[in-house]
């Protein structure tokens, strides 16, 4: 029951900056995902909050106090790790209520949170058991519990469903979200998965090389990426980039993709694209809107020809990859109306939702 | 399509049969090895059974077969050794030595293992490294210079001067195999327990010490093993028979000049190795985990 805040904080590992200057706040019982590719300091920063890791320079508060120099016990957090860190010499009950014991907290009570927040879990049966004698997906649920019944200010995640198989990853992370729906608390999350950031936070905080690149709710991540990073890393398969020209013609400005493709640009968009014209940028256009010729939204000066390299099909939907400008594309298309390899292929740009990058900053215009 | 099927199966069936056969001469050549090495490693304990159970004049005639007893089973050399030598006292006092010295190496070696091995500070190292370096002087060196210092604390035939100096050759050794047996437990576990609200000593004695008792039950069996069987120190500093512990006690009480009393010698020998076969028999298991650990991840 506290929010989190980080101003201007820094850490360096002897010469290695991991985390460089970042601010973030994180208000009252709000689920924040912070999520980039290995080494993008998103774990450091974790560990930061949980205090195992000394703060370089800059403040951390939680609940509006300062925690910089409070150690991990006095923060009133709980954390859950990758490897679940349970005490293989304990049973699930004496796992979850160690801290409790730590405390000093009475039997009774001890027996009565632990059994609550087994109930929450579901494994009130595994109680008894050593964790030697559990399942990853249970044993992540008995970490989880330590951290319930702790009852602390903030829950702190650090990659907790790496370890578990593709199917119980899923399950798990509609496990976690269900019980933030039922316990709430402020929850930070470290991820590399883009779609555990998607489906469980509130905001998600892109890191990369130490920075935070963009903070937001995952739909405005996912619809105005502010960085190239940001739009190449949230969304799978990953937006398709591909170098252009920016050209005026008669009708109003078109991107200049390849010889024979030329895309025109929204009117919505054309008055913000004004000072680039003429410029090379890069083309930013997701997969899921290249398509086949769709009645609804046809545009007949939005399509092109390609002839197709690879064909996926998924079942729902197919990929299809194509090369266009020396760039493999990727096209997600109607099973139905898939060409096979080596084939020609009428394809459908859906320019509303294309970006413009400026490939010297790296900026989404 | 079953034509295909054959001729992928008939190669495979060679392969295992080959696989088979491979490992069947691997048994062999083991069961050879380990069969000599059984041999070779149990024909002193079966010569010193067989000694210690005849009289004294079958072992002193030179015409009989050593190897079995002809003259009957007797249990008097055991019965001398008992009322007739200083034994007993010997094998008081190395129990009391034994017992000390290994209270003071587990104490000493899993507290500096721990603070070696998981508290990372300035030097720790470089004290690491050192205390490993300690253990490669060898007893047959070191005692010259502890003579000096047992003196001077007036420790001379004492055997409490045994209880200082063997954790020497102990203490090294025991610290550095529950470093290496710290070192292997994950660092996540000293984390959850800080954020649990551990301190150090409960961290110590919660979590690392039940979950590294393998490593302390070997390093236990070690320094047990090390003042049971010490030979140098008390030869070099004992010399009256109420101080005396069973290594030298046995051997010097029981060879007097040329004559030595191959019965008594061999029962007490015996005897002595006993309390060292009863505790490996039971903790095999547990030393041989211990030693292993940290081979493997996980």
């Amino acid at each position: 029951m506290a929010d989190v805040a980080l101003r201007h904080v820094v850490k360096r590992f002897d010469d290695v900056e991991a985390v460089r200057a970042i601010d973030l706040d994180i208000p009252n019982n709000e689920f924040v995902v912070l999520v980039g590719p290995s080494g993008c300091g998103k774990s450091t920063t974790l560990r930061m909050i949980a205090g195992l890791e000394e703060v370089t320079a800059g403040d951390i508060y939680i609940g509006g106090e300062l925690v910089n120099d409070l150690p991990p016990k006095d923060r009133d957090i709980a954390m859950v790790f990758q490897n679940y860190a349970l005490y293989p010499h304990m049973t699930a009950f004496e796992n979850m209520s160690f801290g409790l014991r730590l405390r000093k907290v009475a039997k009774t009570e001890i027996r009565a949170r632990v059994e609550q927040a087994a109930r929450i879990l579901d494994i009130t049966d595994l109680l008894d058991r050593r964790p030697r004698a559990l399942s990853g997906g249970q044993r992540q649920r008995v970490a989880m519990g330590r951290a319930i019944v702790r009852n602390p200010k903030v829950f702190l995640f650090d990659e907790p469903l790496s370890n578990l198989d593709a199917k119980l990853r899923v399950q798990m992370r509609t496990e976690i979200k269900r019980v933030h729906q039922k316990v709430k608390t402020t929850t930070v999350y470290v991820t590399h998965d883009q779609v555990e950031a998607m489906t469980l936070a509130d905001r998600v905080v892109v890191m990369n090389n130490g920075r935070i690149e963009q903070i937001g709710a995952p739909q405005e991540l996912y619809h105005h990426p502010k960085t190239r990073f940001v739009a190449g890393f949230i969304g799978s398969p990953a937006m398709n980039f591909i170098p252009c020209r920016l050209e005026q013609n008669g009708a109003g400005p078109v991107v200049r993709v390849s010889d024979a493709i030329a895309l025109p640009v929204p009117a919505t968009h054309a008055a913000r694209y004004r000072s680039v014209v003429g410029r090379e940028l890069i083309l930013g256009l997701r997969p899921e809107h290249i398509t086949e010729p769709r009645r609804s939204e046809r545009n007949e000066r939005c399509e092109f020809s390609v002839i197709i390299d690879v064909v996926e099909p998924l079942g729902m939907e197919t990929m299809v990859f194509f090369t266009v400008n020396g760039q493999e594309v990727c096209g997600r298309i109607d099973p139905a109306s898939a060409k096979g390899p080596g084939e020609a292929m009428l394809l459908h740009a859906n320019v509303d939702h294309m970006h413009l990058i400026d490939p010297d900053t790296q900026m989404v215009l | 399509m079953t034509a295909t099927a054959v001729a992928t199966a008939a190669p495979r069936r060679r392969a295992t049969s080959s696989l088979r056969r491979n490992r069947r001469w691997a048994l062999i050549v083991s069961y050879v090895f380990l069969v000599l090495f059984a041999i070779f490693f149990l024909t002193p304990p079966y010569y010193m059974i067989v000694t210690s159970l005849k009289s004294d004049a079958e072992v002193a005639h030179m015409a009989t077969n050593p190897w079995i007893i002809a003259d009957g089973i007797t249990l008097d050399q055991y019965k001398l050794l008992f009322t007739q030598s200083d034994f007993l006292i010997y094998f008081k006092n190395t129990v009391v030595v034994t017992l000390c010295v290994v209270a003071i190496t587990m104490v000493v070696s899993v507290l500096a293992a721990f603070s070696l091995g998981r508290m990372k500070f300035w030097g720790s190292g470089v004290l690491a490294a050192g205390i490993f370096l300690t253990y490669l002087v060898p007893d047959t060196l070191l005692f010259i210079p502890l003579f000096q210092i047992v003196r001077a604390l007036g420790l001379l035939n004492s055997y409490w001067g045994m209880v200082l100096v063997y954790p020497t050759l102990t203490v090294p050794f025991c610290t550095w195999i529950m470093i290496g047996y710290f070192q292997s437990i994950p660092k996540e576990l000293d984390e959850a327990a800080l954020i649990d609200g551990a301190g150090h000593m409960q961290m110590l004695t919660k979590i690392f010490i039940p979950v590294a008792l393998p490593g302390i039950i070997a390093a236990t069996i070690f320094a047990f093993t090390v003042s049971w069987a010490a030979f140098v120190y008390p030869m070099a500093f004992l010399y009256s028979s109420d101080q005396q512990v069973l290594t030298v006690g046995t051997v010097t009480s029981l060879i007097r000049a040329d004559v030595y009393k191959w019965g008594m010698l061999m029962a007490g020998a015996l005897v002595a190795a006993a309390p060292p076969l009863v505790i490996y028999a039971f903790l095999m298991d547990y030393y041989i985990a211990g030693l292993t650990a940290g081979a493997t991840k996980g």
